[in-house]
């Protein structure tokens, strides 16, 4: 395996690529941090953002104005306002006002890091989607549907659960995957706040190394990678979903 | 196909229904005896789609009172889900499930409703699958099947939860005339059986041949009623005359 | 009777035309269509002004009551900055109408590219578009910033190239390769009858593309073009990352001018994000407008 790395600092030395990344082992690690970062970012909002969609989406048909209210003004400024100033807004508006705690070092620092609130604001922001996108499956289920289940015994849980979810899952999908490639790309936002994925690193090697145009060109692929995976198995998800008979 | 028994199955008396400010029943009243096959016919918008999907609740009603079985409908302390054991619908639509194969489709309410285990369900959904005439097709989802096919799954699937009453709600109106013959078929068959059946439905020739007895309804009341042999050949109120000669 | 009659029936033999609560639908998937509501009004709801102002206030109020009284009030200090953050967003607004305007020119011909009969040019142009639609855009900007010269000679001129316009030029990239699909997923929704109608009419191709195809188009893209232009505004705060002065720098230039104070950083976002709002909710009503107002004429 070394010699696999040996041969980019050959190449360093002979043609001036410089993609220390590959061929030193700190620099190595780095980028690999910080690609588990960005997997770990997109994983948690992902998950965080569902059920922000799911709970929102049954909240908008709560029988209290107000509740209504309440998700439909989320979900209108969490669209309409740019997701890094959402950012800042959480990180250091809210984070000011949070207590501070002990570090152990004899000083303070805020109870919630970064990756915290990187994690707390892109959910917030992807959930404001998912809540649109959760409503138009559900909506999309057919109303004689679920008549028939109604006629034949079934409860409302059970209706949602066994008819409404599965029909309307079918529906999200496609946008919800649109969604989730939207969130990956936006993980890079996170850089602002000084969370350690895979731009920030980059951004670190490339101070260091001075070799902006090689870092460049491998996050370009790098993300085209990451994204044209990601694109290519919710494809395979989608099709193994369909059902037989169907458009 | 007739059984008398001195109380009804169903009781529907003086039932007033509205939609907003638009009364569609105004004041319906019939019997429905153990093992009797009823008939609703009449012209468009006359309440007769609304009238049974009252009689399972899926429509609440402003006043009047219809028993199933000693079960009051129009109680607000209702327990739908003793209602719906009783009551079975099939929908003009099919209305199955599509993620579900035909077999699950029938299953799936004696498992989640009536808690039953998962062989037992099965083995019933087979024995009903063979008794519409559909072996073969269990694995099928409803996008694979006939508009027919479709519809006889959706009895089974009825049946399975082996209700007392089966309320039909124009199955064959949105089938290709092919496919309405085996279901009508499929339905005979019930009745022969001695399943109590109201169907509403526009296929005069199998209400003259099944029905115990056909109701007549228009805008929104019962204008005449009586046994297929008289109904057809000697009906006294005009509404009814010009209906008959439209249709026949 | 067919259910498209059935359904007929029941709402015209209703008098009044009341509509009925049952209705009988065909039981396929519905495609998740926008709900009928009230046709557009070009202003906001009181309620979500309130919904916005309930927010700076609550924010505002909970640093206020932890501040030091003696320091100058939150809104003075805000009303004093206000001139020019809001000449910072003005400075966004120009951003993203260059950026939308280069990135429309150029992903229009992409997006033209796309569904060209020469299989070099269509696999090139997929190939461009897919390339900067799965790039992030703050790394497309990073892309643009560090690898475009500050100045470039033209003959015996040269031209500088300042940050702003840099960002410009990367912010163009994603929308070009947006609005690439947004044409070519608009020339392909057109049915192919139109295609066929025209050839047999003894159209050429581009005869065809422009007399007939285009035009109907141009209704089609319109919706999501307008979304794109929203996003694009928001996105522009991402030049604040690599230096650009614009409204958000400048936010960060007074907060630390006011000195740092932890009461005032709510109050400034706050603005920022409503200056956001009142700019973006207006323009994603009127797509939703639009969506519905030509999905009807379809």
């Amino acid at each position: 395996m070394d010699s696999f790395y040996e041969w980019f600092k050959i190449l360093y030395d002979d043609t001036g690529i410089n993609l220390p990344f590959l061929y030193d082992s700190y620099d190595r690690g780095r980028m690999f941090d910080g690609f588990l970062m960005t997997i770990k970012l997109s994983v948690l909002c992902l998950v965080f953002s569902v059920i922000i969609g799911a709970v929102g989406a049954w909240l908008q048909n709560s029988p209290f104005k107000w509740t209504r209210r309440f998700v439909n003004g989320y979900i209108q400024i969490f669209r309409n306002t740019p997701p890094l100033v959402q950012m800042y807004f959480f990180y250091f508006a809210i984070g000011a006002l949070l207590p501070k705690i002990d570090n152990g070092y004899g000083g303070e620092m805020p109870i919630l890091g970064g990756f915290a609130w990187a994690v707390i604001s892109l959910s917030f922001f992807a959930g404001a989607f998912n809540v649109e996108i959760f409503r138009s499956g559900i909506e999309a289920v057919p109303k004689s549907t679920v008549e028939a289940a109604e006629a034949l015994g079934f409860s409302r849980l059970q209706i949602y659960k066994d008819i409404t979810l599965p029909l309307a899952f079918r529906v999200m999908l496609p946008a919800l995957n649109n969604n989730l490639v939207n969130l990956v790309k936006t993980t890079t936002l996170a850089y602002a706040i000084a969370v350690p994925e895979m731009l920030y690193e980059a951004n670190q090697i490339w101070s260091d190394n001075v070799n902006v145009t090689e870092m460049m060109i491998f996050m370009l692929l790098a993300y085209f990678l990451l994204v044209g995976i990601l694109v290519w198995g919710m494809n395979r998800w989608e099709r193994s979903m369909k059902i037989p008979g169907y458009g | 196909m007739t059984t008398n028994e001195a109380i009804p199955m169903v009781s529907i008396r003086n039932v007033h229904k509205s939609f907003g400010d638009l009364e569609v029943l105004k004041g319906v009243s019939l019997d429905v005896r153990k093992g009797e096959v009823i008939c609703i016919i009449g012209p468009s918008g006359s309440g007769k789609s609304t009238l049974i999907r009252c009689v399972n609740a899926l429509n609440d009603i402003q006043q009047g009172s219809i028993l199933v079985e000693g079960l009051e409908v129009n109680d607000p302390q209702l327990d739908k889900l003793k209602l719906r054991k009783k009551v079975g619908m099939v929908f003009q639509q099919y209305n199955l499930f599509p993620h579900k194969t035909a077999l699950e489709n029938i299953m799936m309410a004696p498992i989640r409703v009536l808690k039953q285990n998962k062989q037992e369900a099965e083995q019933t959904a087979r024995e009903l699958i063979k008794k519409v005439r559909l072996e073969g097709k269990e694995s099928s989802y409803p996008g694979e099947l006939s508009g027919g096919q479709q519809q006889r799954v959706a009895i089974a699937r009825s049946l399975a939860m082996k209700p007392d009453v089966i309320l039909f709600d124009e199955v064959t109106a949105a089938l290709d005339p092919e496919t309405v013959g085996e279901v009508l078929l499929t339905i005979k068959e019930l009745a022969e059986e001695g399943m109590t059946c109201i169907l509403v439905t526009h296929e005069m020739a199998f209400a003259r041949e099944v029905a115990d007895h056909i109701y007549f309804t228009d805008r929104g009341v019962i204008v005449e009623h009586g046994a297929p042999a008289t109904f057809f050949d000697e009906a006294k109120d005009p509404r009814t005359k010009e209906f008959l000669s439209q249709i026949l | 009777m067919k259910s498209a009659d059935h359904k007929a029936e029941y709402q015209s033999n209703f008098q009044g035309g009341q509509k009925v609560a049952y209705q009988t639908d065909m039981p396929v998937m519905m495609t998740p269509s926008p709900k009928a509501g009230p046709s557009f009004r070009f202003s906001l709801k009181p309620w979500h002004g309130f919904v916005i102002a309930m927010a700076c206030i609550i924010s505002s109020g909970i640093a206020y009551a932890v501040t030091d009284k003696a320091e100058a009030s939150i809104f003075e200090v805000l009303v004093r900055w206000m001139p020019l953050l809001l000449e910072g967003f003005v400075f966004n607004l120009v951003i993203s109408v260059c950026a939308m305007g280069i990135g429309t020119f150029v992903g229009a011909g992409l997006g033209l590219g796309q569904i060209s009969l020469n299989p070099l040019l269509r696999k090139f142009s997929w190939a461009i578009t897919q390339f900067f639609r799965n790039s992030p855009w703050l790394v497309l900007l990073f892309f643009s910033m560090f690898l475009l010269p500050f100045e470039f000679k033209v003959g015996d001129m040269t031209i500088p190239l300042p940050d702003w316009v840099k960002a410009i030029i990367g912010l163009s990239l994603p929308v070009m390769a947006n609005v690439s699909e947004i044409v070519r997923g608009a020339v392909q929704s057109l049915p192919s009858g139109q295609w066929e109608a025209a050839e047999s009419l003894a159209y050429t191709r581009r005869q065809t593309l422009w007399l007939v195809i285009l035009p109907q188009c141009v209704k089609r893209m319109l919706p999501p073009w307008m979304n794109l232009y929203a996003i694009l505004t928001m996105a522009t705060v991402l030049a604040s990352i690599v230096g650009v002065s614009e409204v958000m720098t400048l936010t960060g230039q007074a907060l630390a001018a006011e000195g740092g104070r932890t009461d005032l950083l709510a109050p400034f976002y706050s603005f920022i994000l409503l200056l956001f709002f009142v700019y973006c909710y207006p323009i994603s009503r009127w797509t939703v407008h639009l969506e519905k107002k030509f999905a009807v004429i379809n």
